[in-house]
């Protein structure tokens, strides 16, 4: 090895490394206030592993608190979202992917300014509105304005890798005596798998890690879902950072290990899309 | 197939979407407006009137606290310092990993992905933790190993402001790594054969072919996450606590959060959302245009 060549390696490999600390350290911050005794909450030590570890609090959190209400509560909405979700970008960027319509373009462009929004100006006439149909402390206001919050993002992915799917393969399936809609569900869906599965993964975060919007439309606390939930650890006078440390790692588990699990996709779809889009 | 079932079937795909849109979407940005030119407040919600244009001209001439023109400033500087550094360390790690040599690459690129795939409220809510004074990990880093005064940072505006960017440059470079990983990957290698055989420095190709190349499609990321940074709630709203010290840290959607929530000022709430909304259309359709220009070169 020359040493130009070992210089690089060695420079690349202190980057790379001084970058992942970073990223890992304030996860493992939560780790170790999680596993700290109540007594010790306020520590100055930086150890990652507290001495006196114990796992009490992850007892306390199912034992004293309604924390398994919250996640269900959370599992079910974001189940439904993400079902709906994924139904519905799949035929929509379908139909602005395949076909010329009336309002095509209005509509692919329409989709985008929604991006530009922000927060407040939905969020607020959403609210008045909610008030006056009786929605308020209802599912269905939540779940309607998830699956649509998402949707805008996921029709252009969706649109975006089916343009690289080329048209013949309908055509050939066509002449072998499928008709449209067949076409499109088995043999175009099962090669937009890649920008399914961004689809899901979209759609189910922006429901499981939601808070403002919870926050205004579920007062009513045995609706709560999850961020409300872990958002009522800190907002009393003295925060409960071990409760709060381990329902944090118990909620960010299954989406970092599905963020993983999906990271090749992750990386094919999105660029895919906006490089064709 | 017939015309009709043709036309039968397109609709069948678009128009539940477009429902759903127009009821959540569509509809409530048609009643925005509206709300926009009224006097909707907690005392008028029910017998609002329209007032005309007076709420636009509240929002440019009302002296309030913490003042407009400043807090717009304040969000321009969060918008442009998370954006470069996003797109600076994203490139940068991109570029990194994309070397044939580098061992450990699936776990290298897995640790760095993780600040994106945490939900963003406990990535708010932890740092604000890590910013404690007394008890937070990055005071304690800084008098124990680096020698330095502890920094009060969630007492005083500035400070407040640096751990709000802090926070969330730390969280969205993954976003541009993994754009900008796999455009790298969709370069023919031909071309740095090529390059290779003509004899060109490792700083030529990076300027002449890399960088280039990965124009087209970092600059459809980089106008989104404008966007996304520029509407960003989350992280100010609760790094700072809803804008303390004293609703001096506030970005435009932060403190029109407060006017509608907070404070009931729903007129004067939807009338500054129109023009947040406005202001990022018009950056979005100028940005894109005069990228557009290069992108013919692709």
């Amino acid at each position: 090895m020359n040493s130009k060549r070992f210089l690089r390696l060695f420079l690349t490999y202190l980057a790379l490394t001084v970058f992942a600390a970073i990223a890992v350290y304030p996860i493992l911050q939560v780790v170790t206030i999680s596993l700290r005794p109540a007594d010790r909450l306020l520590s100055t030590s930086l150890e990652i592993i507290p001495d006196d570890a114990s796992f009490k609090n992850y007892v306390d959190l199912f034992a004293d608190r309604p924390f398994l209400l919250w996640m269900g509560n959370s599992i079910f909405v974001s189940l439904v979202v993400t079902l709906t979700g994924v139904v519905l970008a799949a035929m929509t960027g379908y139909a602005f992917s395949r076909f010329t319509f009336i309002g095509k373009k209005i509509g692919l462009l329409s989709l985008l300014t929604t991006q530009m929004f922000p927060a407040t100006m939905l969020l607020l006439p959403l609210y008045i509105m909610l008030i006056k149909l009786g929605l308020i402390n209802t599912y269905l206001g939540v779940i309607t304005i998830y699956t649509a919050t998402a949707l805008p993002f996921t029709i252009w992915t969706m649109k975006g890798y089916y343009d690289t799917i080329p048209y013949s393969l309908e055509e050939a399936a066509r002449i072998d005596g499928c008709n449209q809609f067949q076409a499109f569900y088995k043999i175009i869906l099962p090669l937009a798998a890649p920008a399914l599965v961004i689809t899901a993964l979209f759609s189910f975060m922006t429901a499981w890690a939601e808070y403002l919007v919870a926050a205004q439309i579920l007062q009513d606390s045995s609706l709560w879902t999850l961020p409300l939930g872990l958002k009522s650890f800190e907002s009393n006078m003295s925060t409960e950072w071990g409760l709060y440390g381990a329902s944090s790692i118990i909620v960010t588990i299954p989406v970092v290990i599905l963020f993983l699990a999906l990271s090749k996709y992750l990386v094919s779809g999105l660029t895919l899309g906006s490089v064709k889009g | 197939m017939n015309r009709t079932a043709h036309k039968f079937f397109i609709a069948f795909l678009v128009v539940p979407a477009f429902l759903i849109l127009a009821a959540v979407v569509f509809y409530p940005f048609v009643y925005n407006v509206v709300i926009s030119f009224s006097n909707m407040s907690l005392r008028h919600i029910k017998d609002w009137t329209i007032t005309g244009p007076q709420q636009y001209i509240k929002v440019f001439t009302e002296p309030t606290q913490p003042d407009f023109y400043l807090v717009f400033a304040k969000t321009i500087i969060w918008t442009v310092v998370n954006i470069v550094f996003h797109v600076v360390i994203g490139v940068f790690l991109a570029l990194l990993l994309n070397q044939k040599d580098i061992k450990g690459k699936p776990v290298f690129r897995t640790l760095l992905i993780l600040p994106w795939a945490i939900p963003q409220y406990i990535v708010a809510l932890t740092w604000r933790g890590m910013f404690n004074y007394e008890y937070g990990s990055i005071n304690l880093i800084l008098t124990k190993y680096l020698n330095m005064p502890a920094v009060e940072w969630l007492k005083s505006p500035t400070e407040a402001f640096l751990a709000c960017i802090l926070t969330n440059v730390w969280l969205g470079f993954p976003f541009m790594m993994v754009i900008a990983l796999g455009a790298l990957q969709s370069i023919p290698q031909e071309l740095y054969e090529a390059a290779d055989i003509d004899g060109a420095s490792w700083r030529h190709k990076l300027t002449k072919i890399t960088l280039p190349l990965l124009r087209p499609v970092m600059i459809p990321a980089i106008t989104l996450g404008t966007v996304w940074t520029f509407n960003n709630l989350n992280i100010v709203w609760l790094v700072s606590n809803a804008g303390e010290p004293s609703d001096q840290t506030h970005i435009l959607v932060s403190f029109v959060y407060k006017a509608a929530f907070n404070l009931y000022r729903y007129g004067y709430a939807a009338a500054l959302s129109m023009v947040i909304f406005v202001i990022l259309l018009a950056f979005s359709l100028f940005f894109m245009k005069k990228t557009k220009a290069t992108e013919a070169a692709y």
